[in-house]
């Protein structure tokens, strides 16, 4: 029968952005110290604000131990082992994308993300970001006309220095949690988008983040404000080269939608996750929020995961508008030794404030999935609503999938909901689908593909097709 | 019989699933553009043989042989038997949910025209194609847009079935109980539109318990099978006698050895 063989064979395609890029790099010496911190603010010439914001995060980091709840199995990660900065050498030069290294351009294109005028997506603008430096961001001219920012948070610091010192830390305060922490330290480059009053977005923005160095954690920072009325939708993209070794990825992202404003906070994440016997892969410890700080405003997350060997990721909103919005939209993928503990949070403060999680987890091999989530409603959240349901599929006989719903309310007026689902494919499915001249290998991704579909239905249309790529589906996306 | 017209051939087939034998010695031949009935109880094994014609591999063929069109298609994979025309409506038909139905039903249709070399259809000719095919079983346009059998009622689940058939032109269909479960209206949609499909190239091998099947789909030769034999054939009289007498006043003595 569809033997798990089989099975793991759709899931097994290889991963092809597993190369590297020989360039010249430059990088600081190992290990994290006030001295590392301060050498990497100099490099990025900060003001003194940032600087002191640094070294506030790296005082309260040295205090903090690193979290052990979730449900991971890794060996200790040694922080002074590991370099906290590379660049490509001499990329400060480069004042326009044609004086870009042409190894790098040629990486991105590898990657499917063009950057060069001729050959760049026409409604996508990109920054994207090689090891610890944003390389290019496209259409930041067009996108100036309507009063949009978009570019490398480094840029930002310097050209837009009052809303960073408004906005940064703000959503995710430097001491929220160990990761958080060691980020709002030694953060490297990520992107920074400002949506005026009444703006719409004329176009999707996207970032894609790309590990290029074995040795070098990758800890970008990523800052996105709309102001009143105003919406914007958001991608991200990641993937990184086949190394043996674990390379360290903490991020942080804050979002924060005033009133009636809208963003939109897509990722397809396929970082390098490990070879079948778990050797190698990203280790990913993400802080991701979201505030919806307006009235009526919305942050919706929608996460495509499929890689990394380690994940610890939970897309949250903080809904202290009345009559807010947020939403999570989750596929994450798990094959042989990749761990996932991801969910969300939503935490209701404002009144009539409502929010939605669809989790879909697909665990393979020996892997273990687990959905960790949390919704609180606080005593002010009268009329708060949330719908919570949370699916998991397990391929083969190994795996592990795990739900942990944590639900919170202080709120007598308010409605909590809660389903979940724990199922196989099973023989009669993949038959019924073969008897129709439908092979094993499609049948399956077929299968995966419907469980998953209230999450791609979720997806803009640019990702959607790529998500359903990368679960090695072939329906989906289809016009219609 | 004229060994150019014949389409099935089952030889001598024992087959079972685990440990259990279940098809003790199956002989049948099947020309083009005939239809044919299988009766007989529960357990007496006709869903197994119509399974096993299709390739389920969670059965076992212990000995014999099944060819189609004079080869032997006993270790082909299910999707290569349904791409070279041979088709299972099934009795009970299964749920993929989340798969949108004219989604999963041009991929299949594609592979089927694949094998034929004939041009794959585009989603939009495809729907053209789909829409003329709706009618035969008068079916809901609405259908298409929902996930395959997710959610349908049983006689809705068995107008699909039908509908692939008419989608897939298969060269032979065995149609697993397909008639039970409908009301008398379904039931005479469903046979119309499997006459529809019945054309003098085109063989049916009907699966059913009931003799009203067979008063709107007349078949050319009537089967009955007992512990995984067929131990009686006849014409269509022989399904009225066992609409009459029952399987009992048969008087079926084979044990199955």
């Amino acid at each position: 029968m569809p033997s798990n063989e089989t099975i793991s064979k759709v899931l097994e395609k290889s991963y092809p952005y597993g190369f590297l890029t020989e360039i010249e790099s430059e990088k600081i010496p190992k290990g994290i110290n006030e001295k590392i911190v301060r050498l990497i603010s100099k490099k990025k010439n900060e003001p003194e604000f940032l600087l002191s914001f640094r070294l506030k995060a790296l005082r309260k980091w040295e205090k903090m131990k690193e979290p052990n709840w979730a449900n991971l199995n890794y060996p200790p990660i040694d922080y002074q082992d590991l370099i906290y900065y590379s660049a490509p050498k001499d990329i400060e030069k480069k004042a326009s994308l044609e004086e870009v290294d042409s190894e790098i351009l040629e990486t991105f294109d590898k990657l499917g993300i063009p950057l060069s005028e001729q050959k760049r997506l026409s409604n996508v603008a990109v920054d994207a970001v090689f090891d610890s430096v944003s390389i290019a961001t496209t259409f930041k001219e067009q996108l100036a006309k309507e009063g949009v920012i978009f570019c490398s948070i480094s840029e930002a610091i310097q050209k837009h220095p009052n809303l960073i010192k408004q906005y940064l830390g703000q959503v995710v305060p430097i001491n929220d949690n160990f990761f958080a922490a060691l980020n709002s330290a030694v953060f490297s480059d990520g992107s920074f988008v400002y949506v005026p009053r009444g703006i719409k977005c004329p176009m999707e923005l996207s970032s894609y983040f790309r590990i290029n160095s074995g040795d070098t954690g990758q800890f970008e920072r990523t800052l996105i404000i709309a102001e009143e009325g105003s919406s914007v939708s958001y991608l991200e993209g990641c993937t990184a080269p086949m190394f043996d070794t674990n390379t360290l990825h903490a991020a942080v992202v804050e979002l924060v939608a005033l009133d009636d404003a809208y963003i939109k906070y897509s990722t397809v994440q396929n970082w390098y996750a490990g070879d079948k016997n778990g050797k190698g892969g990203i280790y990913n410890f993400v802080t991701k929020r979201g505030k919806c700080k307006g009235a009526r405003s919305k942050i919706s997350w929608s996460q495509v995961e499929t890689g990394s060997s380690i994940t610890w990721k939970y897309p949250s909103c903080i809904l202290e508008g009345e009559s807010s919005i947020g939403e999570f939209y989750s596929v994450a993928l798990t094959n042989n030794k990749q761990i996932a503990d991801t969910g969300t949070k939503m935490i209701h403060i404002g009144q009539n404030s409502k929010s939605t999680i669809i989790s879909k987890g697909i665990s393979a091999g020996k892997s273990k999935n687990s959905y960790r989530g949390l919704v609180q409603i606080s005593p002010k959240a009268k009329g708060s609503k949330n719908y919570s349901q949370c699916d998991s599929l397990l391929i083969g006989d190994q795996a592990e999938a795990n739900t942990y719903p944590y639900i919170n309310s202080q709120q007598m007026y308010s409605v909590v909901e809660h389903e979940a689902s724990t199922s196989k494919i099973s023989e009669e499915q993949l038959f019924y689908l073969q008897s129709r001249g439908i092979d094993n290998e499609e049948a399956i991704s077929m299968i995966v593909s419907g469980f998953c579909r209230d999450v791609f239905n979720e997806l803009p249309m640019e990702f959607a097709s790529e998500a359903d790529g990368l679960l090695g589906l072939k329906l989906e996306g289809s016009v219609g | 019989m004229d060994s150019n017209k014949l389409i099935l051939e089952i030889r001598n087939l024992y087959a079972g699933i685990d440990e259990k034998n279940i098809l003790n010695g199956i002989n049948l031949k099947i020309n083009e553009g005939e239809i044919h009935a299988i009766m007989g109880k529960n357990g007496s094994g006709k869903s197994t043989l119509s399974k096993i014609i299709a390739g389920d591999p969670s059965y076992s063929i212990t000995s014999g042989e099944i060819f189609f069109k004079h080869k032997n298609i006993k270790d082909l994979e299910p999707e290569i038997r349904s791409n070279i025309g041979i088709f299972l409506g099934f009795q009970y038909p299964i749920e993929i949910p989340g798969v949108k139905n004219i989604d999963f039903l041009r991929v299949s249709v594609n592979a089927r025209r694949k094998q034929l070399k004939e041009s794959e259809l585009d989603t939009f000719e495809f729907e053209a194609f789909i829409e003329e095919q709706l009618e035969i079983v008068k079916m809901d346009k609405a259908f298409l847009e929902r996930g395959v059998n997710q959610g349908f009622s049983g006689g809705e689940k068995k107008r699909n079935e039908i509908l692939q058939m008419a989608l897939l032109k298969p060269d032979i269909a065995f149609l697993d109980e397909t008639d039970s479960g409908l009301d008398i209206d379904a039931l005479r949609i469903i046979a119309s539109g499997i006459n529809k499909l019945h054309t003098p190239k085109k063989s049916i091998v009907l699966i059913t318990h009931y003799q009203r099947l067979l008063n709107e789909i007349e078949p050319d030769f009537v089967h009955v099978m007992h512990n995984g034999q067929i131990v009686r054939t006849g014409k269509k009289d022989l399904a009225i006698e066992l609409e009459k007498n029952g399987y009992e006043g048969l008087a079926l003595n084979n044990t199955g050895k």
